[in-house]
């Protein structure tokens, strides 16, 4: 090479591999690191609010079922702070209000209605109805049905470690709560039953035998799950913090 | 530095790289793209400067705007209701007969009650109201709760066994499952079931329909009348057992379906709206619903 430049030389950098890993990495991380540090000091990047507690056992397995289905490849969860979102779907979703879910299901695919605050707008009944067969109910739906999923019972034999491997994760589960979840996940699929406990742990949680069978089948999970989306968080006494509207 | 070597095709000369023999020409960028280029930069600088951008450890550099995309949403539905605020003031002052009786608050009534309709009401009811098994067509003239706008209103706001306090009957509670707390036998039921057939003018067997009339009014005559008319027309109060004669039937009314019902019994459920939608909709709603086609 002609190059007679002295001190620094691009020829170091690109017959030194090793080198230019490194520092390919260095330049690439302060790009990562300028975009995402900031989201975890910020303060109002998860702002705080009432209402919001971990999932119940039973809506913990329908969101593993949620997720194992594909259903976010049709449907988000996240409503945007537009008008004609907020008109349709209800009060604009918080950061807070996934902050247990692993993952998130916001997702932004929207093959059928977003499913943030879904939660107590339609009954049991419709929601096992409407999964055994969309047609039965929404006669121009697109949805697949699921009707195998009303009478396969649900595997929830390791549903305290689920709950631990959340916890390891961040979702503030109690001792009292993961040695109880198995209990639990049956008291919220029987409303003649004591769920004093449970609700207890977990206000909010729809009680219900969803499917009217005796076991708890996946399908018992999947709607317990849909049936509290967007309801922890009270709306009429939310007041979206200062700092965050200006 | 020294000089490299020119292309002798083009006369460009080339960035002293060389590789087996192949050179690469040292072009400089388009200017359309360096221009565009500096633009962007220029104008990233106008951004920071207006917008929110610099993180700041806690918190973040406002801009000069003080933008911020909730307080944006805030205006725009200020903005959308002050422009029907007319019509909401009027609504809201107003009870839903007072409404019918208008025809220009009418006409905004039905127009948003439509879309309201369509959006919240039409997964369980149709799109039209007309209903599905387990879920009443609200397109007729059959009314479980009372079919005036006032009623259609009042169960709008609370639901039918719902977790609202005001609701229409009683929550988690509706027709007692008869086969299934052991109240009826199997024989019973059948007897009761060719009795209600028999009401409809459908195939009965007469020895049944003798057997299941006393069945009837040993177990059924409380809820559903003791002329099978239903608890509206037996003025029951809080009841929404629908009539057993000439029944619309919500959840099927040949004798399968029949034995299922009276077995397993039936609670259907309709959430309260009050907490999801304002009361200027619910109304809007009660109107559309109401001009369905069967409002009374």
């Amino acid at each position: 090479m002609a190059q007679e430049k002295k001190g620094f030389s691009h020829d170091l950098i690109e017959r030194n591999t090793l080198l230019l890993i490194v520092l390919t990495l260095i330049t690439v991380s302060i790009g990562g690191l300028v975009q995402i540090v900031p989201l975890f000091t910020i303060e109002s990047t998860i702002e705080k609010v009432d209402g919001v507690r971990p999932y119940s056992p039973l809506e913990v397995a329908g969101q593993s079922i949620y997720i194992r289905e594909g259903c976010y490849n049709c449907h988000s969860m996240q409503i945007r702070p537009f008008r004609d979102e907020v008109e349709r779907y209800g009060h604009y979703s918080l950061a807070a209000e996934s902050m247990y879910d692993h993952p998130f299901q916001w997702g932004s695919k929207r093959t059928g209605p977003d499913l943030a605050r879904v939660g107590g707008k339609y009954s049991n009944d419709w929601q096992v109805a409407h999964l055994v067969n969309p047609r039965a109910v929404v006669p121009e739906s697109i949805m697949p049905g699921y009707a195998w999923m009303k009478d396969r019972p649900l595997n929830y034999g390791d549903i305290s470690d689920v709950l631990k491997t959340l916890r390891v994760v961040g979702v503030p589960y109690t001792d009292d709560q993961i040695k109880n979840a198995k209990a639990d996940l049956e008291a919220q699929k029987n409303p003649d039953g004591d769920t004093a406990a449970l609700m207890k742990r977990y206000p909010k949680a729809v009680v219900a035998n969803f499917t009217g069978n005796k076991t708890v089948t996946e399908m018992d999970a999947l709607v317990a799950y849909l049936q509290v989306l967007g309801t922890m968080v009270d709306f009429t006494k939310y007041q979206s913090p200062k700092q965050l509207q200006q | 530095m020294a000089q490299n070597y020119k292309d002798e095709l083009s006369g460009v000369e080339t960035t002293g790289h060389e590789w087996d023999g192949l050179r690469e020409l040292n072009n400089p960028l388009p200017k359309w793209w360096l221009y565009i280029f500096y633009v962007c930069i220029a104008w990233a600088m106008v951004y920071y400067v207006f917008y929110p951008a610099w993180p700041l450890g806690t918190t973040y550099t406002k801009g000069l705007l003080g933008y911020s995309q909730r307080e944006e949403l805030v205006g725009k539905m200020a903005e959308a209701k002050a422009g029907q605020a007319k019509f909401l003031t009027a609504i809201a002052a107003k009870s839903v007969d007072e409404i019918q009786k208008d025809k220009d608050l009418l006409g905004f009534a039905m127009a948003g009650g439509r879309s309201y309709f369509n959006e919240n009401c039409a997964a369980c009811h149709g799109a039209g109201g007309q209903g599905a098994k387990g879920f009443p067509t609200l397109a007729d003239d059959v009314w479980l709760w009372g079919g005036k706008t006032a009623d259609i209103y009042q169960t709008i706001q609370h639901g039918i066994r719902s977790d609202d306090k005001d609701t229409r009957g009683t929550p988690g509670a509706g027709m007692t499952a008869f086969g299934k707390d052991g109240i009826l036998n199997r024989d019973q039921i059948d007897q009761v079931t060719d009795y209600i057939l028999s009401l409809n003018n459908k195939a009965a067997d007469p020895a049944k329909v003798a057997k299941g009339k006393t069945v009837y009014e040993e177990n059924c005559v409380a809820c559903h009348g003791d002329q099978a008319q239903g608890a509206v027309a037996a003025g029951l109060d809080g009841v929404g057992a629908p009539p057993l004669k000439q029944a619309n039937w919500l959840y099927g009314g040949d004798k399968a379906s029949l034995v299922e019902t009276i077995t397993n019994g039936r609670a259907g459920m309709m959430p309260a709206w009050s907490k999801r939608l304002d009361d200027a909709t619910i109304k809007s709603l009660a109107i559309y619903v109401h001009n369905l086609g069967g409002g009374q």
